[in-house]
């Protein structure tokens, strides 16, 4: 809950998310928490920590590893009438429930003429950057914003992870939130006028004039870092913080490079049949007479994420490489 | 547990009148399925029938259903209108579904039937999380899960026993055992062929039923909604029953005897049910008569209402992608 | 071995006839040699050439149409002359995978082939659509609608963008200097891939034409001001700073209503001939603060009162300077006019932009005496100076629109 005070309040990713879990139990009781040591254990990442002492085990769930079985639950329990919140540990898991996130959440509805809706909203970890290796460091997002009927949301700031919740909440479809791993330590001040966010657009996190710079979860603060130093050699980059991933904010993407005329898109999925593809693709069905330069992507390299630290850094897109291909882009002028 | 039900004049009628409704619908199916009327899969319940009919003799309104794509016999079953599910095997807008599901994806929300799902074993965990929410929001409300024994052999399956019963969830599980995953025989396909004993290892309430009996079905079922409705948790119903059809139209059925087949029909249920009741002096020839041209009737009427519908418009093609509100 | 394009002799130069070639394969050529004589809508020109070398081949035949900026000579280094026929591949792999199918969209006829004499490969090298240019350039999507929208061959431009290609501000930057009496071509925004070098060059190729071109008459007549200054503070002082009006206002009202009364000087000669101009457009010659100048044109002049050509005229250095030049204001002014304003000069003299007739000077207005019923007083005067053409023009209809000018000076309140 805000503060009745307007003071900015300092809290960390991880806090954000855990406050917002704790104002979607208080506010309604349909709502209930599942998933893999989200009760005794307290959150793989220490997200729900204290919530089953605070709500009990009936709205703190913990489940087997079932994870097919505990994600259809939460559809079945949304199209019964219930508003569940399904944790999946990481996403690397979620591909166990592919086929009741596929088959059933996002298909239900529009297979039975609109008869249900299924208003649930899973969590997932994602991302890598923790030396966690292949298994553990997937960034799949943009697998599930391929699939009409789901919402998908990746938070790259603290304010999101607070407040996007509540409102995946009140939509009637079934939300994705991929809060990423790497983020959950990222403290910032929270503006405690703010009391929720959309979940429908984009936002442009620093407006500039010379290349739109589009990232998002912790693409977003390397793409922010960039932007800083790219200042100083008067390349203006805006930098849009795409955050919904599907159904993508055509509107404020296009309108962004329209003005600059020039794009570079951070993905730390890989690049080929990647949302960073989807976007470019539509950029170039959209605003082809609007570029001034080639469309450029920094994606994950192709390979399974290694662990070595150097090795997986080399993996990831990097502040670097988003300097230089605004450079690039620029050109001479 | 409650006494073996009394088969009384009206109710054998009734257990009779829905199997040969089932029956007849879908001997129409496969004529229009022929002509071209009825498209994309059609899988027959024919010979299955006393599974659903039994099973739907022990619910009530407020229980909910999920099926699987051989959804025709659940859906006639638990009432829904015979001219929307005809409309949708149509493709028409007066559909149970809009024309969205076709023969595999009846839906309807108003008598708590959450779909045929053309996934094996995709139902499972979804009965799961209706009895959850029904376990807040419904005390009393039972949700019966239908599916085939190949469903066993997906992980879905054993999740799904696990989370039941570990959270005493109100479902009764329903396999319906035709002994073939499409082409595979249950010999071939499970080291276990009693797959009510899979259960047993979750600790859940089995048995092994007559599938081809609509009186037994209806008795097992009973017991099971009765322990569900009293918080004693899931229970488990394995109903022997075969298919007379082949899987679905267009199976060549090489994995199976003419002579199998017909050992079967010794037992098929609609005509053992009629005999049953006749030998009993509950069913006369004008009754029989009556009841044969009313479920002709019911069955034209269907189809005359499927042929008058609406193709639903073009420009609705992405509605319900994403739902506006949650319907109430 | 180095490629001698054809040369771009103004912006709104997009092709050039090739009419005779002055040189052959195996020719020895110094800077500066005449090689080729090219036909422009403009007339004739003598192309001379800026290195030294060996031509190594020619690549188009005399009467084909060449783009601006296609290969029209390969050149080798003077001290390794091939033999003739041994340089088949092009500097530009691009245009070597390209040429086939620009053959193809293009074949040469064989009638035209054989009447210049020239082996067919020669011809095939470049089309009236060759690579030489298009093949070679790269013009961002963006760029290209704005140069559609600014009627402007993109792929005539100086690229600034990633790969040299030619950006969204490279046209509107060429547009902004589009036609100008001394600065066909250049960019015009300071820091913005401005070069001035450019600049300087397509200056140095008008003026060089102006000057061997047009026979030049000059006219001098200096003018009381006092009339006009004292209506100006009058007028001024009513008003605030942005409605204020500048004397140049004045200088071009003047101009513009003499033009009315002496119309051959308010035109261009082309041809052969004197064209009228379609309305009196004057130039404004506009010093670029990173050097160069242009001169887009105020259109009109004659049907505006001195309030709204303040206004035009503010805006226009504005966007000069500050790019953003409309391409109306680029399509060729029909007479020119330069101001030195207050740091300027006593007089001056200037060079005719072609293909325009003539051009006036205003020097700075300065007090000097001056005799008027016999008794000297001191007044602002300024030295207005006519340069024109003589093959349009005589000194007569010099004299009388310089006459005019002083007039219309005199009487403010009828400007």
């Amino acid at each position: 809950m805000s503060s009745p005070v307007a003071k900015p309040v300092r809290m960390s990713y991880r806090e954000a998310c855990r406050q917002a879990i704790r104002d979607a139990l208080t506010n309604d009781p349909r709502t209930f928490l599942m998933g893999e040591d989200v009760g005794l254990y307290g959150g793989c990442y220490a997200v729900t920590k204290g919530l089953l002492d605070e709500f009990g085990p009936r709205r703190i769930r913990d489940t087997p590893l079932s994870e097919s079985a505990f994600v259809g639950a939460g559809i079945g329990a949304a199209i019964a009438g219930m508003h569940p919140i399904v944790e999946i540990m990481t996403c690397n898991f979620s591909l166990l429930a592919l086929d009741q996130l596929l088959n059933n959440a996002a298909s239900i509805a529009h297979m039975s003429g609109g008869q249900f809706a299924v208003p649930l909203v899973i969590r997932m970890a994602t991302g890598a950057g923790r030396q966690l290796a292949a298994q553990h460091s997937h960034s799949l997002e943009g697998w599930y914003a391929h699939i009409p009927g789901l919402k998908v949301l990746a938070p790259g700031t603290v304010e999101d992870a607070r407040h996007m919740l509540r409102s995946a909440l009140a939509d009637p479809n079934p939300v994705l939130i991929f809060e990423h791993i790497v983020l959950y330590n990222v403290e910032d001040e929270l503006d405690p006028a703010v009391e929720s966010v959309d979940i429908g657009s984009a936002k442009i996190r620093r407006p500039g004039r010379d290349v739109s710079v589009l990232a998002y979860g912790n693409s977003l603060p390397k793409a922010l870092a960039a932007a800083d130093t790219l200042a100083k050699e008067g390349i203006e980059a805006e930098v849009v913080d795409i955050r919904v991933l599907r159904p993508l904010d055509n509107a404020t993407i296009f309108e962004s490079v329209t003005r600059t005329r020039r794009c570079i898109i951070v993905d730390e999925g890989w690049k080929s049949g990647s949302i960073s593809a989807e976007i470019a693709a539509r950029l170039s069905e959209n605003l082809f007479f609007e570029l001034d330069a080639p469309i450029r992507r920094i994606c994950s390299r192709e390979v399974p994420i290694p662990y070595s630290r150097h090795m997986e850094e080399a993996a990831l897109p990097q502040t670097s490489a988003i300097i230089e291909s605004a450079r690039t882009l620029i050109g001479s002028r | 547990m409650s006494e073996k039900p009394h088969i009384d004049r009206q109710h054998g009628q009734q257990l009779f009148r829905d199997m040969l409704r089932i029956r007849r619908f879908e001997a129409k199916c496969a004529e229009l399925y022929q002509g071209q009327k009825i498209r994309g899969f059609l899988h027959l319940y024919d010979g299955e029938e006393a599974v659903a009919v039994g099973i739907m003799q022990a619910l009530e309104e407020r229980d909910a259903i999920v099926a699987t794509y051989r959804d025709h016999g659940h859906a006639i079953a638990r009432g829904l209108p015979m001219g929307s599910l005809m409309a949708e095997m149509f493709g028409k807008v007066e559909g149970c579904s809009r024309g969205r599901g076709g023969s595999m994806h009846f839906f309807d929300r108003a008598r708590r039937f959450y779909g045929g799902n053309a996934i094996v074993g995709g139902g499972l965990p979804l009965s799961i999380g209706i009895a959850l929410a029904d376990k807040e929001l419904r005390p009393g409300a039972v949700t019966a899960c239908f599916f085939g024994e190949g469903a066993a052999g997906e992980g879905e399956f054993h999740e799904s026993m696990n989370l039941a019963e570990l959270w005493e969830l109100p479902v009764i599980f329903v396999c319906e055992n035709n002994l073939y995953a499409m082409g595979m025989p249950l010999e071939l396909a499970e080291a276990e062929t009693d797959i009510f004993r899979k259960a047993q290892a979750y600790r859940m309430p089995s048995e092994k039923v007559d599938g081809m009996n609509p009186v037994a079905v209806e008795a097992a079922a009973r017991r099971a909604v009765e322990r569900a409705r009293g918080g004693k948790g899931p229970s488990f119903l394995e109903c022997r029953t075969y298919r007379f059809r082949a899987h679905s139209m267009f199976d060549a059925q090489l994995y199976r005897t003419k002579e199998e087949i017909a050992l079967w029909k010794e037992r098929d249920p609609v005509p053992r049910m009629q005999a049953w009741l006749e030998e009993n002096h509950m069913l006369s020839a004008e009754e029989l008569k009556r009841i044969e041209d009313q479920v002709d009737v019911e069955i034209d009427a269907a189809v005359t209402f499927a042929e008058a519908g609406q193709w639903e418009k073009v420009e609705d093609l992405e509605r319900f992608v994403l739902m506006d509100e949650v319907p109430q | 071995m180095s490629d001698f394009l054809m040369p771009s002799l103004g912006a709104d130069m997009e092709r050039g006839k090739l009419v005779e070639w002055l040189v052959k394969p195996g020719s020895k050529v110094r800077k500066g040699d005449v090689i080729a004589i090219v036909e422009t809508h403009k007339g004739a020109f003598e192309v001379d050439i800026f290195q030294e070398g060996v031509i190594a081949d020619l690549c188009a035949v005399e009467g084909q149409e060449v783009p601006v900026g296609a290969v029209l000579a390969r050149l080798a280094p003077s001290d390794k002359a091939p033999a003739l026929g041994t340089l088949r591949a092009p500097a530009n792999p691009v245009a070597a995978e390209k040429a086939p199918e620009v053959a193809l969209a293009a074949p040469p006829s064989p009638e035209a082939l054989s009447a210049s004499g020239k082996p067919a490969k020669v011809a095939q090298k470049v089309s009236p659509m060759g690579p030489g240019s298009r093949a070679h350039a790269k013009v961002t999507p963006a760029a290209r609608r704005r140069a559609a929208e600014l009627g402007i061959d993109p792929y005539t431009l100086k690229g600034t963008g990633i790969d040299d290609s030619v950006t969204f501000a490279d046209v509107e930057r060429a547009s902004a200097s589009h036609v100008g009496p001394e600065a066909p071509a250049g960019p015009t925004r300071p820091g913005r891939g401005f070069d001035p070098l450019q600049m300087r060059q397509a200056i140095a190729a008008a003026m060089s034409r102006s000057k061997r071109e047009i026979p030049h008459y000059y006219l001098t007549t200096t003018i009381d001001m006092g009339p006009s200054l004292s209506w100006l503070e009058t007028f001024n002082t009513e008003r605030l700073p942005d409605q204020r009006l500048l004397p140049a206002t004045l200088f071009l009202k003047a101009t513009a209503l003499a033009l009315r009364e002496v119309p051959q000087l308010n035109g261009f000669w082309e041809n052969g001939r004197f064209r009228p101009g379609s309305g009196i457009h004057i130039g404004w010659a506009v010093s670029l603060r990173g050097g160069g100048l242009i001169a887009p044109a105020v259109h009109d002049v004659d049907t505006m009162t001195l309030p709204e050509l303040m206004i035009a005229l503010r805006d226009l250095v504005a966007r000069a300077r500050g790019g953003g030049l409309r391409s109306s204001e680029m399509t060729n002014p029909s007479f020119t006019v330069t101001s030195l304003g207050e740091r300027g000069a006593d007089c001056v003299i200037g060079v005719i932009y072609p293909p325009q007739v003539a051009t006036l000077g205003f020097g700075r207005i300065s007090v000097r005496p001056w005799v008027t019923g016999g008794k000297v007083t001191a007044r602002p005067i300024v030295v207005s100076s006519l340069s024109a053409d003589h093959r349009a023009s005589d000194g007569h209809a010099g004299g009388l629109f310089l006459a005019a000018v002083d007039r219309l000076l005199q009487e403010p309140l009828k400007l």
